[in-house]
């Protein structure tokens, strides 16, 4: 009982306020914010040997542009997401569980260099992590 | 304490050599942190409970492993607990844990050898609908058995089985990532086997629950609370639950840390045995 009250205590005393009324976009720094991530993203993509060779035909400028739209619509900013659905423009990439957690950490990374709070970076993926099945073994 | 630190900071060098030749053996294709820590008896979990996450950072087409040196130390007693382990494509996990319980008031040594499987039998810890699925077993020997038989227990050894449920919410209360385990665990052992199996007042498995809850304050620090109950199958003395406050850092996928304080009640009529946990893990 007096670890769970302890518990209970620090957490009450340690965890910061949640930002009322901010969503997630203008968090991440709406548009241009949500750009720069995906772009750095990207990059440690492609420095990356674990997941690089996936995107090694792949028209980067579209994927930079699809991502960014589909994240900004996804954490309530104004777009329009207009690229392929998520099993369409991934299946017959083979992409396996450890890949996807791979490019988790290649986001996570990116998110840092940003200084996204963490409280944002937790949301961001609890909005990606669904989309799990329609990527992973198709 | 001296002690402790002691015999810590001798093996602090081979969990290091591990974690430095780590890298180079396996990739974990795994998140950080989702392998939990080595518990008590080797398998992967929090300090005091198994949890449903099998150990090392292992997906499903690799293996993993590793390697720690555990110590808590309460009033009257000291637990030292070396434990390897190995994971095969995240499905099989099995473990190895030698304990020491140190008497240090009364004098002499308790000691308990676990052999333990853990096996995934479906679900997962962050991703799609169903929760991880794990089912456990352990064979626990006793390898000293003189006191434990003097005092009453039946055997010198036994097999705990055990179901253990584990989620993580990616943004949960205060948009933290949350885990919570439960686990029932089928059981006779006294002091979880270091006082033997079974005894005069009770001598078959009961269903005993455990739990844990943790919140990752940053991907590499979790703050979390476990309690087990325990059986009580020695008239001698009453058993107590069990109980932890636990921080664990990760500084990377090869190392992690755990600190603890314990509150393990009365032990053999000894009341108030509470003190701290230290744990020292090596993943590859
Ligand atoms: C939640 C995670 C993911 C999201 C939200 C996501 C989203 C997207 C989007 C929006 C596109 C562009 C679709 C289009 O062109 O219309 C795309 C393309 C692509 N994705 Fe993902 N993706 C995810 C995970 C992954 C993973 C884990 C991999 C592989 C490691 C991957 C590899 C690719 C590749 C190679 C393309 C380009 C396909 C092409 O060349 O046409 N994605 N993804």
């Amino acid at each position: 009982m007096k670890c769970f009250s302890a518990f209970v205590v620090c957490i009450l005393l340690i965890m910061p306020n949640v930002a009322v009324g901010q969503t997630l976009y203008d968090e991440l720094g709406q548009k241009q914010g949500i750009e720069n991530i995906v772009e750095e993203l990207l990059f440690n993509i492609a420095d990356d040997r674990r997941i690089r060779h996936h995107f090694a035909e792949s028209d980067l400028t579209r994927v930079h542009q699809m991502l960014s739209e589909q994240i900004c619509e996804l954490t309530g900013g104004p777009c329009v997401y207009s690229g392929d659905d998520m099993v369409t423009s991934h299946t017959g990439m083979g992409v396996t569980r450890a890949d996807f957690n791979a490019l988790v950490e290649c986001l996570q990374l990116a998110l840092d260099t940003f200084e996204i709070p963490v409280g944002a970076q937790n949301r961001l993926l609890a909005l990606l992590a669904p989309m799990h099945h329609e990527i992973v073994g198709l | 304490m001296k002690t402790r630190m002691k015999i810590l900071a001798s093996l602090l060098p081979v969990v290091l050599s591990c974690a430095l030749v780590a890298p180079v053996s396996a990739e974990g294709g795994r998140l950080l942190a989702t392998g939990g820590v080595t518990m008590i008896e080797g398998a992967a979990g929090g300090g005091l409970v198994p949890w449903a996450v099998l150990s090392s950072y292992a997906e499903e087409d690799e293996w993993g492993g590793t390697v720690a040196v555990s110590q808590a130390d309460v009033n009257d007693f000291r637990l030292s607990v070396m434990g390897v382990s190995v994971n095969y494509r995240n499905r099989l996990e099995l473990s190895f844990a030698k304990q020491t319980f140190n008497l240090t008031t009364i004098g002499g040594d308790l000691t308990q050898n676990i052999l333990g499987a853990k096996y995934r039998l479906g679900g997962d810890i962050l991703y799609g609908q169903m929760p991880q699925i794990s089912l456990g077993l352990q064979y626990k020997e006793n390898t000293r058995f003189g006191l434990p038989q003097a005092v009453g227990a039946q055997r010198d050894s036994d097999i705990d089985a055990y179901l253990a449920v584990s989620r993580a919410w990616l943004a949960g209360p205060f948009d933290r990532t949350w885990l919570v385990n439960g686990t029932v665990r089928a059981t006779r052992a006294n002091e979880t086997g270091l006082l033997g199996f079974g005894g005069d007042l009770n001598d078959s498995h009961e269903l005993l629950a455990e739990v844990a809850v943790g919140v990752f304050l940053h991907r590499s620090l979790a703050l979390g609370v476990e309690y087990k109950q325990k059986p009580s199958n020695l008239g001698f003395a009453e058993e107590s639950d069990w109980s932890s406050l636990f921080m664990a850092w990760f500084p990377s996928k090869s190392v992690a840390i755990t600190g603890a304080y314990v509150d393990l009640g009365e032990i053999a009529g000894l009341a108030g045995q509470e003190g701290f946990y230290l744990s020292l893990q090596a993943s590859f």
